[in-house]
C-alpha cells in the first residue's frame, strides 16, 4: 500500500511528511489521528523540532518529569524514510527527569523510517496507563496492548518476544529495559537492540508511563514531491559521502571508536573522572584495537551508505558497539584498560536501557567519591568500586539496570549520587547531564557549546571537536576565543536543522546547509534556501532555550563543572590549559541576539515568530 | 636527531605503531611524510607534542610526531 499525503486528509500539500499525528491518551486508553498542520510543519521542519514545539505547547514546563502531566514524543522528520542518505533518524522528545530541561534524544536503526512508512510524523504518549502496555501500529491499525508479560525482560529478549508476537518479522520495536521501568534517570529507549535514544532519562518518562514498548510495521513508502530533482540530489550527496575519506574510510572501519587516539594524542582525553587528561594506555582500549581483535562486521542504519556500526563479539557474546563514547566513559574515564570488560559493560547498557555515557561517567564519579573515602566500604556489598578495577565498570552496571544496593542511587545519575554525599562538584556534568569524552579546558569552542547546549552537557549539539581538533571543516585553533561563539552557535543551530530532518550528523562531515536544504527542497517540494533553513535551526534552538527557562533553568546554569572552570589540566599534551568560558559567553549571548543575562529579546523573537 | 613517530588507523598498515626515527637536523614535518611513504593528501591530523602543525613545520629533537588519516565520530 502506497501511502500519500492525501490518504487522510486531503489538504496536506507538503510531501516527505505523512500529515498525520497519532495521538495516544494513556489514561483513558484513547487514540486519536491529528492532521499535522502544514505551517506548523514549515516553521518548525520535524523531529526534534516539531517535537520540541508540541512539548513546549502541551507541558507546563514546571511539571514534574515523571508525572501524568509529561508527554512523550516520538518524532520523526520529513527525510526520515525517505530515499535521503541516512534518512532513518527519529527523536524522542520530551521533559528531562535528569535534567529538568527540554529533552530531545536521537537514534537511529530503522525504526523511525518504519514508523513514517506506517503513516505517522509524530506519536504522542500522554498520561499514564494503569498497567504495563505497549502500542502496536500496523499501518492505520493502532491499538494499546497488554504488556504485563513483557514487563521486567530485558531489551534484546522482549525486543524478539514482541516482534514475534507482532506477527511479521519485519516489525520494528522501540523500548525499554528494566532501567526505565525502575525510572533511572538514566535510562534510555532502545530501538533493534543496540541502538539508543541514550540520554537524558527518556526512558524513565516511557516507564512512568508504564509504557513498555512501541512496536511498527509500516507498508506504505515516503513519496518525493519531485522524484527527478530527488535523485539528482541525492546522487551528489552520495557522492560528496563517497569522496569524503571520513564517511567512506574512517568511520566504516574503524567507527566513532577511532577517536580514542585522536581525542589522547592531543592531551584532552579525560581520566579518572576528569582528573587527568591523557594515558599512556590509550591503544589498549582504542577503535584501532576493536577493530583488530573483537569486531566481527560494521553495520549500517536505514539507508546508511556510511555504516559506522560495530558489531562485536567477545567471549562468544555477540552485540553492538561500542562506540568512542562509551569506550571512554568505560575505560579511560574510571581508569579501566581492559577492553573485553567495556565491552560487556556496553553489553549490560543496552540489555538494561542505559545511557552509557551517563552510566560509565557515573561510575567514575562514584570511584572518586571512593577514591576521596566519601563512599564507606560497608556500602559497597563487597563488589569493588574503586578506579582500574573491570568487575566494578561490569558488575556496577548490571547494579544500576537492576536498581540494586548503592546501584539503585547511582541510577539517578552522577549529579544527585556525588550530591548525596556533599560533593556535588565532582559529577563532571553540565545541568546535571553528564559530559562526555572531551575535556573542554583544552578546546574552548567545544567548552562554550557544552556550557550553553539546551539539554545540558553534551557534545552532538554542537559537535565543534570537528573544527578544533579534526580540521573539519576546516582547522580552527582550539585554544583562540576570537570568533569562537558564532562558530559555535553555527554549529548549534545546523545540528539542529539535521535534527530536525531526520538525517544522521555524520553525513555534516561530507556536506552542509546548501546540500541539506537542496534535500529538504527536491523531496518536501519547498524552494527554500539555506538561511531559511538556518534560520529554522536558530527558532529552534530558541524554543528550547525558553522552555529551559520557563522551567526554572536559569542562564547562571550556563557553566562548566567547578574542576574545569577552575583547574587547570594537569599533565600531558595540552598541559597548563584553562577553560576560557568567562571571555566567550557574554558574546555567544550576543551573537544569539539575546540580553547580556542570557534571555532571548522581544526583537529576536519577533524575528524568529515565536513571539 | 631522534624523534618518536606515532602512527594511527589505516597508516599503520604495512608501517607501525610507534617508532624512533633518525632525521637530519632542522628536517621539516613535510620530510617525514616523505619518509613514511604516507602521502600530504592522505592526512587528517598531524599532531606535534599534541598541538596541531602541518608539513612546513620545523622538527626538533625529541619531538613527538603523531600522524592520522582523515577521522571523525562523536
Amino acid at each position: 500500500m502506497k501511502l500519500t499525503n492525501y490518504d487522510f486528509f486531503g489538504d496536506f500539500r507538503m510531501a516527505g511528511y505523512c500529515g498525520t499525528i497519532l495521538r495516544v491518551n494513556l489514561s483513558t486508553s484513547e487514540i486519536k489521528k491529528e492532521e499535522l498542520d502544514p505551517d506548523l510543519a514549515k516553521k518548525f521542519v520535524g523531529g526534534r523540532g516539531l517535537g520540541t514545539y508540541f512539548i513546549a505547547k502541551e507541558v507546563d514546563p514546571k511539571a514534574d518529569a515523571l508525572s501524568e502531566a509529561n508527554k512523550l514524543i516520538f518524532a520523526t522528520g520529513p527525510l526520515t524514510g525517505s530515499k535521503a542518505p541516512t534518512g532513518g533518524r527519529y527523536m524522542v522528545v520530551t521533559k528531562s527527569p535528569l535534567s529538568g530541561t527540554i529533552a530531545s534524544s536521537n537514534s537511529g536503526g530503522f525504526f523511525g523510517a518504519e514508523l513514517k512508512k506506517a503513516g505517522y510524523d509524530l506519536v504522542i504518549f500522554e498520561g499514564k496507563s494503569a498497567k504495563p502496555c505497549y502500542l502496536s501500529i500496523k499501518d492505520d491499525a493502532v491499538e494499546l496492548c497488554d504488556a504485563t508479560e513483557y514487563w521486567g525482560m530485558k531489551v534484546s529478549e522482549a525486543t524478539d518476544m514482541l516482534t514475534e508476537a507482532s506477527g511479521d518479522s519485519k516489525s520494528r520495536v522501540s523500548i525499554i529495559g528494566p532501567a526505565g521501568e525502575k525510572l533511572s534517570l538514566i535510562a534510555s529507549i532502545m530501538n533493534e537492540k543496540y541502538r539508543a535514544a541514550g540520554r537524558s532519562g527518556v526512558g524513565a518518562v516511557m516507564g512512568s508511563k508504564n509504557l513498555k514498548a512501541v512496536v511498527v510495521r509500516g507498508t506504505g513508502s515516503v513519496e518525493s514531491a519531485d522524484e527527478e530533482k530527488t535523485k539528482a540530489v541525492i546522487k551528489d550527496v552520495l557522492a560528496k559521502i563517497k569522496e569524503n575519506a571520513v564517511t567512506s574510510t574512517g568511520l566504516p572501519t574503524y567507527g566513532t571508536a577511532i577517536l580514542v587516539n585522536v581525542i589522547n594524542e592531543t592531551g584532552i582525553y579525560p581520566t579518572r573522572n576528569f582528573q587527568e587528561c591523557y594515558t599512556t594506555k590509550a591503544d589498549q582500549v582504542s577503535g584501532e584495537t576493536l577493530a583488530e581483535k573483537y569486531l566481527v562486521k560494521n553495520t549500517a542504519c536505514y539507508g546508511c551508505p556510511i555504516a559506522c556500526g560495530r558489531h562485536c563479539r567477545v567471549d562468544g557474546v555477540e552485540g553492538e558497539g561500542p562506540e568512542y563514547e562509551t569506550l571512554w566513559a568505560y575505560s579511560t574515564d574510571c581508569g579501566v584498560y581492559d577492553l573485553p570488560a567495556v565491552i560487556k559493560a556496553n553489553n549490560l547498557c543496552n540489555d538494561y536501557g542505559l545511557d552509557t555515557i551517563s552510566a560509565g561517567a557515573t561510575i567514575a564519579c562514584a570511584m572518586e567519591l571512593v577514591e576521596k573515602g566519601l563512599i564507606k566500604a560497608v556500602e559497597l556489598g563487597g563488589t569493588p568500586l574503586e578506579f582500574g578495577s573491570s568487575e566494578a565498570i561490569v558488575e556496577w552496571t548490571r547494579k544500576m539496570g537492576e536498581g540494586e544496593g548503592l546501584g539503585a542511587k547511582m541510577a539517578e545519575g552522577s549529579y544527585r549520587f556525588a550530591e548525596s554525599y556533599g560533593a556535588a562538584e565532582l559529577s563532571m556534568s553540565v545541568k546535571k547531564l553528564e559530559l562526555p569524552a572531551y575535556d573542554p579546558r583544552g578546546v574552548q569552542g567545544y567548552g562554550l557549546n557544552c556550557a550553553t547546549t539546551n539539554r545540558g552537557g553534551c557534545h552532538v549539539r554542537g559537535y565543534l571537536i570537528a573544527p578544533e581538533i579534526l580540521g573539519l571543516p576546516e582547522g580552527i585553533d582550539r585554544s583562540s576565543t576570537e570568533g569562537k561563539s558564532v562558530w559555535v552557535k553555527g554549529f548549534q543551530d545546523l545540528t539542529a536543522v539535521i535534527d530536525s530532518l531526520g538525517m544522521c550528523l555524520f553525513t555534516s562531515f561530507a556536506i552542509g546547509a546548501s546540500e541539506y536544504t537542496d534535500l529538504f527542497n527536491s523531496i518536501v517540494g519547498e524552494s527554500w534556501t539555506s538561511d531559511q533553513l538556518m534560520q529554522a535551526g536558530e527558532r529552534i534552538w530558541n524554543i528550547e532555550r525558553q522552555f529551559n527557562l520557563d522551567a526554572g533553568i536559569e542562564p547562571c546554569e550556563d557553566k562548566l563543572p567547578k574542576r574545569i572552570l577552575e583547574e587547570a589540566i594537569p599533565e600531558g599534551p595540552s598541559k597548563g590549559q584553562k577553560s576560557k568560558l568567562g571571555e566567550l559567553l557574554g558574546q555567544y549571548y550576543a551573537d544569539r541576539g539575546w540580553t547580556e543575562d542570557g534571555i532571548p529579546t522581544p526583537e529576536k523573537l519577533a524575528e524568529l515568530e515565536l513571539a | 636527531m631522534l624523534l618518536e613517530v606515532r602512527l594511527f588507523a589505516t597508516f599503520r598498515q604495512g608501517r607501525f605503531k610507534m617508532k624512533e626515527i633518525q632525521l637530519p637536523e632542522g628536517s621539516l614535518l613535510g620530510e617525514l611524510l616523505v619518509n613514511l611513504d604516507i602521502s600530504k593528501k592522505d592526512v587528517g591530523i598531524l599532531l606535534v607534542n599534541g598541538r596541531h602543525s602541518n608539513e612546513d613545520a620545523i622538527l626538533n629533537a625529541g619531538d613527538i610526531v603523531a600522524i592520522f588519516p582523515a577521522v571523525g565520530g562523536g
